[in-house]
């Protein structure tokens, strides 16, 4: 074993750790959407900016989505889906709220954030779909 | 007061990318999935129609300001909490040049604003 100022240090395996226990999988992939919402962000502001160069640009970059990146979208989809997930799993521990002096339970704080997700979602169809 | 018990705070730029960071972890959670869903696969899956994505009607979307401060803020949160995000799993994958890590993601984060603010406003 190796050792630091006389100190055991347990020996892990610094690139491939979290292959070593099932556990450690979900919580790679919750860190690796953040690549997934970062591309799908670059896509967007790439959208915006052809936007601005004029109708033919902006539409080569919807052909171009829609097509060539349709499978890659999807993935983008999975992974920023998972995100939301394991982001309201995770809010009892992040933002413990009280009320009238009484822990609110967790299951009602994940709840009301799942709800207010698919609300969100139906406001953004919905205000595209009408033009806000 | 003994002097030696005094701490020695110091300015750091940890409060201002971890606010960022969850700020941006909140806003994406509600808002990126069904975003991908309606620009990338409502249209290649048939359930919108792609007319409604014409350059005439993004241009009518946008001609609002609100709506304009909404996609920069929408857009602008994802990239640094994923910028921030990203620096963190580097790490986790075994790279240990954080410095190296944090400014090629807060560059490209920095570089990406640039460019959507500039394609939104200018």
């Amino acid at each position: 074993m190796k050792q630091y100022n006389g100190h055991f240090i347990r020996p892990a395996d610094k690139y491939a750790w979290y292959l070593k226990k099932p556990r450690y999988i979900p919580y790679m992939l919750r860190e690796l959407s953040s690549l997934f919402v970062g591309l799908f962000s670059c896509i967007l502001v790439w959208g915006l900016y052809q936007h601005s160069q004029g109708e033919v640009a902006f539409n080569a970059w919807t052909q171009l989505i829609w097509n060539q990146l349709f499978w890659l979208n999807l993935l983008i989809f999975v992974f920023a889906f998972y995100h939301s997930y394991s982001w309201f799993m995770v809010t009892p521990k992040a933002m413990p709220i009280k009320f009238k002096g009484k822990r609110v339970s967790g299951v009602t704080i994940i709840g009301a954030h799942m709800l207010l997700w698919l609300i969100a979602s139906v406001v953004v169809f919905t205000l595209f779909v009408i033009g806000a | 007061m003994n002097s030696t018990n005094q701490k020695n705070y110091h300015a750091s730029h940890k409060p201002v990318i971890w606010s960022l960071f969850a700020a941006g972890g909140t806003v994406t959670a509600l808002l990126l999935p069904a975003l991908i869903m309606l620009m990338a696969l409502a249209v290649p899956l048939g359930l919108m129609s792609a007319d409604l994505f014409s350059y005439a009607r993004i241009q009518d979307l946008l001609s609002n300001p609100l709506v304009k401060l909404a996609v920069f803020g929408i857009i602008f949160l994802s990239l640094w909490h994923a910028a921030h995000r990203m620096r963190c799993t580097m790490h986790d994958f075994g790279v240990r040049a954080d410095g190296v890590v944090a400014i090629l993601f807060y560059g490209v984060a920095s570089v990406m604003s640039l460019i959507l603010a500039v394609a939104l406003f200018f």
